[in-house]
């Protein structure tokens, strides 16, 4: 996926000078043709998350866009107050990408998962949220967020990640895709776990059944239209995540049913709230915590 | 009305802020007094009528505390009546007690928490940068990656029309004022190393040294007193100056530099005012009745 973010970032380069790449020392072999392109346009600001997060709030305030990019723990947390106040707080048009969505950094430990981000950067007012779960998701969100004078987070796959979605398909900013209709079930997944609630669409499906099949790319602004629907169909819910289990997903899925005056089954599926000490790739810690 | 007496007309208005809402930080305020005066007096290019004119110098207060400040020097400066200074922290007021930018015409930058302003300042400052496309170009990209030490790094260019063209004008000047226990924040040396790096020669800090921060003298908790080293050794264009001697702050912050400029400014907390000289309960004291009846002579 970080090949489309930066495929489609100089695409939307080339139709707008305002656009500016900032790497705080990430990126290699990724960024180089941003760089190459438009290295009037790029920078290499070093290790300095908080510096970079504040000095790109000033560009932006000053009609620029930038694009900040580091692995997801160092462009959100590491500067967390930066982004509360320089970005959300003045409403300031800068757009923090995240890479490396959950385990995806496995091995290297902890340090690198990305496990709290959806539910640091969904509490902070003005700062939209977006997880694409496939390329066309990416590609989809990263235009459609262009046009928006706003700050947003966006959550990027570390791997070449498959598409999921018909090429066809129309993504919306800020409405969940529905990539299969269906009644038994509702699977409603987020980031990366969109390729999870696949395999477990085809396995009902080899069962006979037909649940829904919901990617929820937008976790701020949050579609609540769908899940109201969902409630009204009696269609029991089930969330993955591959963040922290308070505060994402299942938290705003659960947040709408609570206050929705109705009942309908749901169950939650994200990582238990503890840093794993265990060393292992995705795959490995999706096991060990039941997300496949 | 003299420079000095406007100078007092500004510390007058802070004392009936903070004695009419009942907060402090007035030491944190009296300190800049002269600074803010020569920036938003002689300075700095601005245009109180047209706050957002994109051709204006800008200002940012980093140490957001000392927010009463900057408030009373752009009342007086004509950004906004001098009456709204009386709703500086009170309920349903104008001004709060740190800085929102939404708050009045004037303040640039929204800040509180310590640390944060410098940077910003920075990304503005970047911004308006007139370094010309084609001098940037001398170095492939891979090497913009991977900078050699001490090198100059990537440098931006002004990268849209709007920009390019006021570009064409005066080169827009970005000052920031930091305090000296704001200098303990990790986040002011990310950004003073960065900017030499930047090749930026429109930057400007001030650092009001004045020596006393929330719980004690500045250099018992950490040293400092080598401030101006510290700046120097980093890349900036570093000098020392009295920090209430306008004609020294005016001096330094007209001498071009082909660097980044850091004047270490020595003030006094609590300057003007004998009893709030130099004490650290007048970081958090407001005045009663009575200190107030004696400030406001002693300014007169």
């Amino acid at each position: 996926m970080r090949k489309t973010f930066i495929d489609t970032l100089i695409e939307l380069a080339r139709k707008d000078p305002k656009i500016f790449l900032i790497t705080a020392d990430m990126g290699f072999n990724v960024l180089e043709p941003f760089a190459e392109e438009f290295p009037d346009r790029f920078l290499n600001t070093g290790i300095t998350e908080q510096a970079t997060v504040s000095m790109a709030a000033g560009l932006a305030l000053s009609g620029y866009k930038p694009y900040v990019y580091s692995i997801t723990p160092f462009v959100t947390m590491r500067c967390y107050e930066q982004v509360r106040l320089n970005v959300a707080y003045m409403n300031a048009n800068v757009k923090l990408i995240g890479v490396g969505a959950g385990f995806e950094y496995g091995v290297a430990g902890a340090t690198h998962h990305a496990i709290e981000d959806i539910s640091l950067m969904r509490s902070l007012p003005n700062m939209q949220v977006l997880c694409p779960g496939d390329n066309l998701e990416a590609k989809a969100l990263l235009e459609q967020s262009a046009r928006h004078h706003k700050p947003s987070y966006i959550r990027i796959g570390r791997n070449p990640d498959p598409f999921y979605h018909a090429e066809d398909s129309k993504i919306e900013l800020g409405k969940a895709s529905i990539l299969n209709q269906g009644q038994d079930l509702a699977i409603i997944t987020t980031s990366n776990t969109l390729g999870l609630g696949k395999a477990k669409l085809e396995a009902m499906q080899a069962e006979g059944k037909n649940p829904y099949l919901i990617s929820m790319h937008t976790i701020k602004p949050f579609d609540k239209e769908i899940i109201h629907k969902l409630i009204k169909e009696e269609v029991e819910i089930i969330s993955i995540e591959e963040n922290n289990i308070i505060g994402g997903l299942g938290s705003a899925i659960a947040e709408v049913i609570a206050e929705s005056g109705q009942a309908v089954k749901f169950k939650r599926l994200g990582i238990p709230d503890e840093f794993t000490h265990h060393i292992g790739n995705q795959n490995y810690h999706r096991k060990r915590y039941g997300l496949n | 009305m003299t420079d000095q007496e406007k100078i007092k007309e500004i510390r007058k208005s802070i004392v009936s802020m903070v004695h009419n809402a009942g907060v402090s930080h007035i030491g944190a305020a009296f300190s800049i007094i002269e600074i803010l005066y020569v920036l938003y007096f002689k300075a700095m290019k601005l245009n109180p009528s047209q706050p957002q004119d994109p051709t204006r110098d800008i200002f940012v207060l980093s140490k957001g505390h000392a927010s009463a400040a900057l408030y009373a020097t752009l009342a007086h400066r004509g950004y906004f009546p001098i009456e709204d200074l009386m709703t500086y922290c009170v309920e349903d007021g104008k001004l709060p007690g740190h800085l929102d930018k939404d708050s009045c015409p004037g303040v640039e930058v929204s800040a509180g928490s310590l640390g944060h302003g410098a940077p910003v300042a920075l990304g503005m400052a970047l911004a308006r940068s007139k370094t010309p496309t084609k001098d940037l170009s001398g170095k492939a990209p891979d090497a913009r990656l991977a900078r050699s030490p001490g090198g100059a790094g990537p440098k931006l260019a002004v990268a849209n029309e709007d920009e390019r063209n006021a570009a064409d004008g005066p080169l827009r000047q970005i000052y920031t004022l930091v305090g000296d226990g704001e200098c303990n924040e990790g986040s002011i040396w990310e950004m003073a190393m960065l900017a030499p790096n930047l090749g930026l020669n429109n930057f400007t800090v001030i650092i009001d040294y004045n020596k006393i921060q929330s719980f004690g003298n500045t250099n018992d908790i950490i040293d400092q007193s080598n401030l101006v080293e510290r700046w120097a050794s980093f890349g900036w264009d570093a000098v020392e100056i009295d920090g209430h001697n306008l004609e020294q702050i005016e001096q330094a912050l007209s001498k071009t530099s082909s660097k980044p400029k850091a004047i270490v400014a020595h003030t006094t907390k609590g300057k003007g005012v004998s009893f709030m000289e130099d004490q650290l309960l007048w970081h958090y004291k407001s005045p009663n009745d009575e200190q107030y009846k004696q400030a406001l002579e002693e300014l007169s």
